[in-house]
């Protein structure tokens, strides 16, 4: 048995300590929003957020979360896909198949936590997800962009980051 | 704008299946989300198969076509869209089922989707379909008025009588269009293009907003009353045998419910829990029979095609002239030989799918390329009728081939759940079973020569490749006489889908079967990914020595493929070819055909004194014909360079002891954010055709890097991927 607070939700869960947070937010508490891709901490599809910092929920056995750890799942990043990080995304329509954009996105809201204007070289190394579509390019762009959200909430691109560059001859 | 949402949908669509609803078939529309209550279902009107109009004028497209994060969706939302005529602010779209298709007699068409042929193949027919609804709706008001069609006009979904001043709105007339006969396709008028106003332009896509709140249900996350979970293992050796598993170790674990063997190569663990299922197969102890394939490794394999670069018999070719007496007769002559390995999809969303079976009923609820191989993999599997079987449809969490004809993990599920008669069975393969268990991208080896004049003119081309066929596994009928065309694609001579771009006067291409025992199958733009590195790193190497600047030497064997040319100028006047580069920065160009369309890039690359590559810039050119989607065409650029740069980069499957060596990312490398350069694109639409999107420029990707490479380092790199490579 384990108590976890989830999207500021207490939940009493009955598996074996060893089960990974990641198919205990699945199975248990049914929140399927964050993913399963590897199981070995490397794509990053279960990224959720324990006390803001972003994690990888597949790697870590339920037994060693608290019960006063604040997981936070994309189910509760915010309540109507307001948060800055969730309307750039809409704005530069960054997902394809969407399968790995739940873990990106917090990925991107942890980074923003800690570091409200990141540059080129801290999304490089903060955004280190796998996307198997390649929708890299407009994560970098909407990253920023969230990161230029105004006090008035307005959204703004970042000056000489396009999300794409098309041109029609 | 939203979708349909699909889990209600689907739950009232089993309902009304089981309560005989399908079998109305014709009459029956398929439900939408407002139709969980009798009363609003009865006020939706099916217009026809594409378009069902609801009393507050949402029009709900019909799309046949699996959604896999390509845009195909959009695409063909906006195609209808475009003739209907309606208010593209009041578009909704819903997935037709296998199972309804097959009810009424193929109505929407195939609903494979791959080969970049989503669009392509039925916008003729969507667009119709579209219009057929326009023509309905229209007739509908007119005789509501008792006035002429051709006086009324329509715009946004609202009909007006100039005459009279009358008005009325899609919503209020469906439901009489409904009643009326439908004009025949044949007789209908598309727009011209250049008319367009919804396609053809950069809509923002349909589908977004439940992928950024975790809400959109794939199909590994269905819930269903009673479900239970299963974890899979294979045979980790190709054509190895399961010989036997000691179940008495694992039944007592918690949550197991049972030990299956699916079949004579691979056993599953269910459970109540898929991690409960996953860790009970690990603890499972299985014998396997490995069989002789345990001997294979990449080094026999590499083997088996060095032989098939110089054998006799060849396995399909294409020749004018006599190049091989041009080439020893040449002033100079240049020979190299290329490889590259096999190559794992490993979408982000693992093989996985539900079924449910009872004797007279089977439903999977799936991922799926192709929902008709599904349907009928699920019948052969679980022994019930296809009229009797259904289709969910879930839009996938990556394809890339995987998941098209071979439906391999439906038929698994299908055995499985016939063991537990109406329960619900997730089946989930860990993403180790993903990599292991994979149709490849086939392995090949080429060696190419060719001969210049004293002016450095190109006289004969020598192509030998030698390698896996594709259709002896998943489609051995298309080989005729021992000829199998499709692993020349990108070389071919007639117009019009993978045509080589050059004219050269002595050409011999020819292709050496050489199958393995590990199973190979499509993936994103298969044939032409590998063929396009061997003619344009090639190339490459032809122009330098003949001294000649990369772009003049290609344009000089382009002239009588002015299409391929177009692409080819357009990419070297956005990519600055033979601008300057800042210090250290080199340049490499290539071109390529496949899918329908026409593609070229330019890459920006340095590779530094200890040999680290970075790509800075690349800039990629597409004819595809008619653009439907401006910004969803740069989105699919954008994704082919990251799946084209990271098999480039990283990717590989060896085999060792006759099984696939890596199995996971941590050795199975993905390329990350950090190493994407910044993309580019150039659609360069000539309007005359229409050409596939998905697939086409991967092939340009590879080649225009490592041409780079060359010109940054001097020498010419040979094989893939780079990570074994050094560049200096």
């Amino acid at each position: 048995m384990a108590k976890l607070t989830i999207n500021g939700t207490v939940h009493d869960v009955d598996v074996e300590p060893d089960t990974p947070l990641l198919w205990v937010i699945r199975e248990q508490v049914g929140l399927t929003g964050t993913k399963y891709g590897c199981g070995v901490a490397q794509c990053g599809a279960c990224s959720v957020h324990i006390d803001d910092v972003v994690v990888r929920s597949c790697s870590m056995r339920v037994a060693d979360i608290k019960p006063t750890d604040r997981i936070v799942t994309i189910e509760g990043l915010s309540a109507t896909s307001s948060h800055p990080v969730q309307r750039a995304w809409a704005a530069l329509d960054v997902p394809q198949c969407g399968y790995c954009q739940s873990g990106q996105i917090m990925a991107a809201a942890a980074l923003l936590k800690r570091n409200a204007r990141p540059s080129d070289a801290d999304i490089d190394a903060a955004m280190t997800n796998i996307c198997r579509c390649g929708t890299y390019q407009r994560i970098r762009a909407a990253v920023h962009m969230a990161a230029n959200t105004t006090r008035s909430g307005a959204l703004e691109p970042a000056l000489g980051v396009p999300a794409s560059e098309t041109s029609t001859l | 704008m939203n979708r349909t949402h699909e889990l209600s949908r689907r739950t009232f669509m089993v309902g009304s299946a089981a309560a005989g609803g399908l079998a109305l078939g014709f009459h029956l529309p398929l439900q939408s989300a407002a139709a969980q209550s009798a009363a609003a279902a009865a006020a939706d009107a099916e217009v026809n198969a594409w378009v069902v109009v609801r009393p507050d004028d949402t029009c709900v497209i019909r799309i046949a076509r699996s959604e896999m994060g390509q845009g195909t969706l959009t695409g063909l939302a906006q195609l209808v869209a475009e003739e209907l005529e309606c208010d593209w602010k009041k578009v909704t779209t819903e997935s037709i089922t296998a199972g309804q298709n097959l009810a009424r007699k193929r109505v929407w068409g195939e609903m494979a989707t791959g080969g970049s042929r989503g669009i392509r193949i039925s916008q003729d027919y969507v667009r119709r379909g579209g219009a057929a609804a326009r023509i309905l709706l229209l007739q509908a008001a007119a005789n509501e008025w008792n006035v002429p069609a051709s006086e009324l006009k329509v715009a946004d979904g609202i009909i007006t009588h100039p005459a009279s001043g009358r008005q009325t709105s899609y919503g209020k007339v469906a439901a009489a269009a409904a009643q009326l006969t439908a004009p025949d396709p044949k007789t209908i008028t598309l727009k011209d293009p250049k008319d367009w106003k919804i396609a053809g332009k950069p809509v923002k896509r349909l589908d977004t907003a439940d992928k950024l709140n975790g809400s959109k249900v794939y199909a590994i996350d269905v819930k269903l009353p009673g479900m239970l979970c299963a974890a899979i293992k294979d045979c980790p050796v190709f054509g190895g045998k399961l010989v036997s598993y000691d179940e008495p170790k694992i039944k007592d674990r918690p949550g197991v419910r049972g030990v299956v063997k699916v079949n004579d190569t691979t056993v599953a663990v269910v459970a109540d829990t898929w991690w409960r299922a996953k860790t009970a197969l690990d603890a499972l102890p299985i014998v396997w029979d490995e069989g002789s394939n345990a001997a294979q490794s990449s080094a026999t394999i590499a083997e088996h095609l060095k032989e098939g670069l110089s054998a006799g018999v060849t396995n399909g070719e294409r020749r004018h002239g006599d190049a091989l007496a041009a080439i020893a007769g040449a002033a100079k002559k240049v020979e190299a030989t290329y490889g590259t390995p096999f190559l794992a999809h490993a979408c982000m969303e693992t093989m996985n799918c539900t079924v449910r079976t009872s004797p007279d009923r089977a439903e999977v609820w799936v991922p799926t390329q192709n929902a008709e191989a599904s349907l009928a993999a699920l019948s052969e599997a679980s022994g019930v009728p296809i009229g009797q079987c259904e289709v969910f449809k879930h839009d996938l969490g990556g394809g890339f081939g995987r998941r098209g004809g071979t439906q391999d993990y439906v038929r698994q599920a299908a055995v499985i759940a016939k063991e537990f008669p109406g329960t619900p069975i997730k089946l989930i393969w860990s993403r180790e079973e993903d990599v292991a268990h994979d149709f490849y991208r086939p392995i090949s080896q080429c060696r190419l020569s060719a001969g210049l004049d004293a002016d450095g003119r190109l006289v004969g081309l020598h192509v030998r490749l030698s390698g896996q066929s594709i259709n002896a596994t998943l489609n051995p009928t298309a080989i005729v006489d021992g000829k199998d065309r499709r692993q020349l694609q990108g070389w071919w001579e007639e117009p019009g889908d993978a045509q080589l771009g050059y004219t050269i006067d002595n050409l011999l291409i020819e292709y050496a079967m050489r199958n393995t025992h590990v199973p190979v199958g499509p993936w994103r733009g298969v044939n032409t990914n590998q063929n396009s590195v061997y003619m344009e790193c090639f190339i490459e190497e032809v122009a330098r020595a003949a001294g000649k600047d990369s772009l003049e030497f290609r344009r000089a064997l382009m002239s009588r493929h002015p299409k391929h040319l177009a692409v080819l100028n357009a990419v070297a006047e956005k990519g600055d070819w033979g601008k300057p580069l800042p210090p250290g920065v080199h340049r490499g160009i290539a071109q390529f055909m496949g899918y329908g369309s026409y593609s070229a890039a330019t890459a920006e690359v340095s590779v530094s004194p200890a040999g680290k590559l970075k790509v800075h810039r690349m800039v990629l050119a597409l004819d595809c014909g008619h653009a439907v989607n401006p910004d969803q065409i740069a989105a699919q650029i954008e994704g082919s360079v990251a799946y084209g740069l990271s098999a480039t980069l990283y990717g590989e499957n060896n085999i060792k002891n006759g099984r696939i060596a890596e199995v996971n990312f941590d050795t199975y490398e993905i390329m990350r954010l950090a190493e994407m350069p910044k993309v580019e694109t150039v659609i360069v639409p000539s309007h005359d055709f229409w050409g596939g999107v998905g697939e086409p420029t991967i092939s340009v990707v590879a080649p225009a890097v490592l041409n780079a490479i060359y010109a940054a380092t001097g020498k010419p790199v040979r094989t893939l991927p780079l990570k074994n490579v050094k560049l200096v």
